[in-house]
């Protein structure tokens, strides 16, 4: 037996949540009782040893044309090649875009059940159970499974990565060669040098309290001195102020970052649902009676062309003298 | 061309969330049932796919008697037939075995779902299904075009966008951008009326069994009172995001 994770990267690079799974998939190997196997797959820049330092004791590297580009059931037949090779019997996946894709996939081909939406490590061994987020943040439940196999598909910032300062070995597998995907990608257009919302620490979200599309830059601005991704309500994304990449709430993405700041935004259940999960939530809201108030850690009544760039000041003050 | 829809039948995004007083199971009570918003978005594609290439729509739903409701309201918005396969959809591997043998059954050409539904969120049923038929997958879909033989569809990735492309069958998980939200097809009094008259066949589930068992539900603990800090006073809001939330 053993605990397999994927660890996600994307153009040669890992992302940014890859070490939390890795933490997840040590944690959860220790509670097994067993050891954690790293696997990444396509061609990698980086030095996949590192993975040692969040506690796991191996890593596979599967590299081939048909891993060229993501394709569900490529991948998923793929890793399900490599736990079988394994004796793997949980496999640990970031809920990442592509990781939500292959998971069912995975599952089928494994033939394994899977716990998705898993917001913390696992709270049993037998039966397996797992707190899942129901109802769009509304509400939680336990999940459990006698399946002698599992999948576990975790929502990003759900544990924070832990070092542990141990190494890791670098191994090539050829399991799961896989067949070329049916699917042709045409072409791929990344934000560049953008954080993904799911995987962003810290969100700053605009709402139509902004009034237009070319009053975003305040809110960029302060998401640059913050390290943060933008985010934007629904109506925003429907006008075209912003791309519907950014939209979050009920219908939009579900993000847990550590900290939201929403502007101008008036805090309708729809958005509350996909954000509530955060952290620490800032509101920064002219209308003292917005319901989002409630739902908030930190309130500022004010108008958000003047409130939001005194507090880009403040931070830019703040980080200079720290 | 025969598309299958996917429809579930999920609370209404306004509703207050309850557990019955065990916590073993949601409360029902008051809630109001939609079909799921992602849902709405394939429905209405192929809605389109019919008026122009004259598709023909099969929606389906796996669910009690309760969820006919929902499957009339999308005869109504221009589906031709509905099937309801007569079960209690507590696992997603459950879900997707009745659907992947209802797809074997009819012949269909693709199957259009949601991207999750907004009461479980599992986003699960899709792809699990396009793995059971061996079908092409693209998940999060936010554009689909014809192209000849070929369809052209846009996914979304982490941080942007991916187009693909792919020939039938496949199975789209679908959501805003499929069509826009203002281009949404909402039922007329014609369509209530002809709706009526359209077949929904009720069938037997196929054997499958459960691979997941819900336990016990919980509400996220209560928000302690919000502070608030004067406009003026940015500085104020920093130190407290540094020294007591610890965010920066
Ligand atoms: C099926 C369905 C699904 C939905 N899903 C989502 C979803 O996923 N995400 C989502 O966000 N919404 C969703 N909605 C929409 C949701 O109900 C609200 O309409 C939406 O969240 C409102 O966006 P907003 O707060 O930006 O705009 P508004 O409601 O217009 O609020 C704007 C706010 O800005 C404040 N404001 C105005 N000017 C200023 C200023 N100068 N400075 C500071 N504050 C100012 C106002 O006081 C107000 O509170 C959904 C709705 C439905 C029916």
């Amino acid at each position: 037996m053993s605990v397999l994770v994927y660890l996600e990267s994307w153009e040669g690079k890992f992302k940014k949540n890859t070490w939390e799974a890795a933490t997840y998939a040590a944690k959860t190997a220790s509670m097994l009782g067993t050891e954690a196997i790293g696997l990444c797959i396509g061609k990698l820049d980086e030095d996949a040893s590192e993975a040692g330092n969040y506690g796991l004791s191996k890593v596979l590297k599967l590299e081939g044309d048909a891993f060229n580009q993501f394709d569900a059931n490529v991948y998923g037949a793929a890793i399900a090649e490599v736990a079988a090779a394994q004796s793997a019997n949980t496999v640990i996946v970031s809920a990442t875009f592509n990781g939500k894709a292959l998971a069912p996939a995975l599952s089928i081909q494994a033939d394994a059940a899977l716990l998705s939406n898993v917001v913390a490590l696992p709270e049993n061994a037998s039966p397996f159970s797992v707190k899942r987020g129901v109802f769009s943040g509304k509400g939680f439940n336990i999940l459990t499974s006698d399946a002698a196999k599992r999948i576990v598909l975790f929502v990003p910032n759900s544990i924070a990565p832990e070092a542990t300062g141990g190494s890791a070995s670098v191994e090539g597998t050829s399991a799961g060669q896989g067949s070329i995907s049916p699917v042709a990608v045409k072409e791929v257009d990344r934000v560049k040098g953008k954080i993904p919302l799911p995987e962003a620490e810290r969100v700053i979200s605009g709402g139509r309290g902004l009034k237009g599309p070319e009053n975003w830059g305040m809110i960029e601005e302060l998401a640059e001195v913050l390290d943060a991704g933008t985010a934007c309500s629904k109506p925003v994304s429907d006008m075209d102020w912003r791309p519907h990449s950014e939209h979050v709430g009920q219908t939009g993405i579900a993000i847990k970052p550590n900290l939201y700041v929403a502007v101008g935004i008036s805090g309708a259940i729809q958005h509350l649902a996909g954000v509530s999960a955060s952290k620490t939530i800032v509101v920064i809201n002219k209308d003292p009676e917005a319901p989002f108030f409630k739902a908030a850690d930190y309130g500022v009544v004010g108008d958000a062309f003047e409130v939001v760039p005194k507090l880009t000041e403040e931070i830019k003050k703040f980080k200079a003298a720290n | 061309m025969k598309v299958l829809v996917c429809i579930s039948h999920v609370p209404d995004t306004t509703s207050k969330i309850n557990f019955t007083a065990d916590n073993s199971a949601f409360d029902k009570n008051g809630v109001q049932y939609v079909i799921n918003p992602y849902d709405e978005f394939g429905l209405t594609r192929a809605v389109w796919l019919k008026e122009k290439q004259g598709a023909s729509i099969t929606v389906l739903n796996v669910g009690n008697k309760e969820t006919e409701p929902t499957l009339r309201k999308a005869l109504a918005i221009g589906a031709d037939t509905a099937i309801r396969v007569e079960a209690e959809p507590t696992d997603a591997y459950f879900v997707a075995q009745q659907i992947a043998a209802v797809a074997k059954e009819g012949g269909y050409d693709m199957i259009i779902a949601g991207r999750e539904s907004i009461d479980y969120n599992g986003g699960q049923v899709p792809g699990m299904v396009a793995a059971l038929l061996g079908w092409p997958f693209v998940n999060a879909c936010a554009g689909m075009e014809a192209n000849g033989d070929t369809y052209d569809f846009v996914r979304e990735i982490d941080g942007g966008k991916e187009k693909l492309s792919a020939s039938a069958p496949f199975v789209v998980a679908g959501q805003k951008g499929l069509v826009e939200e203002k281009d949404l097809r909402i039922p007329n009094m014609r369509g209530i009326m002809q709706a009526r008259t359209k077949p929904l066949e009720v069938k037997a589930p196929v054997e499958a069994a459960n691979k997941t068992q819900t336990g016990a539900f919980s509400k996220p603990a209560p928000k302690s009172a919000v502070k608030m800090v004067d406009a003026e006073n940015m500085a104020e809001l920093v130190r407290m995001l540094h020294e007591e939330a610890k965010v920066i």
